[in-house]
């Protein structure tokens, strides 16, 4: 079965279908039904036989070179310019096809945003290469 | 079983076999146990275990070193039952062996676990989350840096300090871990048995004040989370879910070693966070914490290290707390205003920030302070707590503004 990863992003992407401020600006029940969201969606994977991992990924970025010979890496933190995209965590799951890993994306970007309605969040959807041997 | 598991290794080791070789015997052997016992239970299961580890060195070293012709008198007889007293020296030896000092935090961690705690390296992966292969290296080559005759730089003034480190590292993990799921929590409870087991074998106090600062934190912890995984703060927690038998119990060994001070032997850090936790656990309600004993206490943690901002961050940003509650928010904002060049990037400044505009009255302040701590945070649960607090603080302070506007 293949795995996908449903990528969420602090920013970056396609137009927002809907904008919304910071989460720590909406009201404190809509923070509720959004992080518990979260949670169900963990579960509901669970449940499915199709959850694999869920990571979050802190926003602070640092992007590293090699310096040269005898040189310590070179490394910068920013400034980042506001388009660039930055990854805020991800589920990895295992399901049957592609049009699953779509469907489950979409139910994912249903989450509550403020005053409880959809966030229309864009997830990205990648798949996962194997080595070598995948008939397993 | 397990708590065979550092007096056979000590056995072992003591009689001059090679720790690492004896540590995987002893794997072994408790495999074997597992199997055999169910239908067959020794008589003396210590002395069973003691047996068929050696066989397995014996047989190890047979089939490797068969051109050596080594002696083959170490298929001794076990000694019968040993003596009970020597169950301290022996924890106490196995600590120091795994904890020493020429390791890597994470490898002495890893080592004591296994070693000491008989923990399976397939649980130790899973409690620090990563790949059991990774941790399995991990232990072996911690175990060929201690190969050879043992005991040679054991014993020092200062390794006493390193195993109180690595016990309490192993407890920390237990509640900041990425996690929180069951194997966090056993790791928790694990760290409580061996420092239980320190106590015993050492009259060190700070060994002690580790223990009771275990004891009085681990406490609280049923009201730490509620229902749904959310962090529940010390001033909102329901204090009937606090474990009293625990409390009594660190308050005891606390004060049996504040009872050992003297004049040019002050408590040390453990006994002081000791002290701190006691304090909290004391109190009825939030509102009767006794804030002035607390930052007398944090005082004495801060005097502790010379570079306390640098060296003790979690003491000067809980003294801050502290100054904050005894002599008011604002002088608790000065005390922070002093940590910001060095601190001011750590979600945790930001957070005591939050709380102290919060205790003054500052929502706006205290929103703002409390997001910008969620977006430096490492930790899941402690974000979405944070983000809580933040929107809280918001919707709080749009209520206050409404009330005005009235």
């Amino acid at each position: 079965m293949p795995k996908y990863l449903l990528l969420k992003h602090y920013r970056g992407g396609p137009e927002p279908h809907r904008p919304v401020p910071p989460i720590d600006q909406w009201a404190p029940e809509d923070v509720e039904a959004h992080v518990a969201f979260q949670h169900h969606v963990s579960k509901l994977l669970e449940e499915n036989g199709e959850y694999v991992d869920a990571r979050a990924l802190t926003p602070a970025r640092t992007w590293v070179r090699y310096g040269g010979p005898d040189a310590a890496p070179v490394t910068t933190d920013g400034p980042h310019p506001e388009t660039s995209d930055l990854v805020a965590g991800w589920w990895m799951i295992d399901v049957e096809s592609h049009e699953r890993a779509v469907e489950l994306a979409a139910y994912v970007s249903s989450e509550p945003g403020p005053g409880g309605k959809p966030l229309y969040e864009w997830i990205d959807v990648r798949e996962i290469m194997w080595e070598a041997s995948s008939d397993d | 079983m397990r708590a065979l598991v550092p007096r056979v290794l000590a056995g072992l080791v003591r009689r001059g076999e090679d720790f690492d070789a004896a540590e995987d015997a002893l794997q072994e052997a408790l495999l074997e146990a597992l199997r055999v016992w169910p239908d067959h239970p020794p008589r003396d299961p210590r002395a069973w275990l003691q047996t068929v580890a050696t066989r397995r060195l014996v047989d190890a070293r047979r089939s490797e070193a068969a051109r050596q012709r080594r002696e083959e008198a170490t298929e001794a007889e076990p000694r019968a039952g040993g003596p009970t007293s020597e169950e301290g020296d022996d924890t106490l030896f196995l600590l120091f062996c795994c904890c020493h000092p020429d390791l890597a935090p994470a490898s002495q961690v890893a080592l004591t676990l296994r070693a000491v705690g008989g923990l399976t390296t397939r649980e130790i992966a899973d409690a620090f989350y990563v790949p059991e292969a990774t941790m399995a290296q991990r232990i072996s080559r911690a175990k060929r840096a201690l190969a050879g005759p043992p005991a040679r730089r054991l014993d020092q003034p200062g390794d006493l300090a390193v195993v109180l480190r690595v016990l309490y590292l192993i407890y920390t993990t237990a509640h900041i871990g990425p996690h929180t799921g069951p194997p966090a929590q056993d790791l928790a409870a694990e760290a409580i048995r061996l420092a239980r087991q320190l106590t015993l074998a050492t009259e060190e106090p700070e060994a002690r004040g580790l223990l009771a600062l275990m004891l009085l934190n681990h406490a609280r912890l049923p009201a730490r989370l509620d229902s749904e995984g959310r962090i529940v703060t010390l001033d909102r927690q329901d204090r009937g879910l606090w474990d009293t038998r625990e409390i009594a119990e660190g308050v005891r060994v606390l004060q049996s070693a504040l009872a050992m001070q003297t004049e040019d032997r002050r408590p040390g850090r453990y006994q002081v966070e000791a002290a701190i936790a006691a304090l909290h656990d004391d109190a009825a309600s939030a509102e009767e914490t006794d804030w002035p004993q607390i930052l007398a206490w944090y005082d004495d943690l801060v005097a502790l290290t010379d570079d306390p901002v640098r060296q003790d961050p979690a003491a000067v940003l809980g003294r801050a707390v502290a100054v904050g509650h005894v002599l008011g928010a604002a002088a608790g904002l000065r005390e922070t205003d002093r940590l910001r060049d060095v601190l001011g990037e750590r979600h945790k400044w930001h957070a005591v920030r939050g709380h102290l505009h919060e205790l003054s009255g500052d929502l706006p302040a205290a929103a703002t302070a409390y997001a910008d701590a969620a977006g430096r945070a490492t930790n899941i649960a402690e974000r979405d707590h944070l983000v809580r607090q933040a929107a809280r603080a918001r919707a709080g302070s749009h209520g206050a503004t409404t009330i005005r506007g009235r």
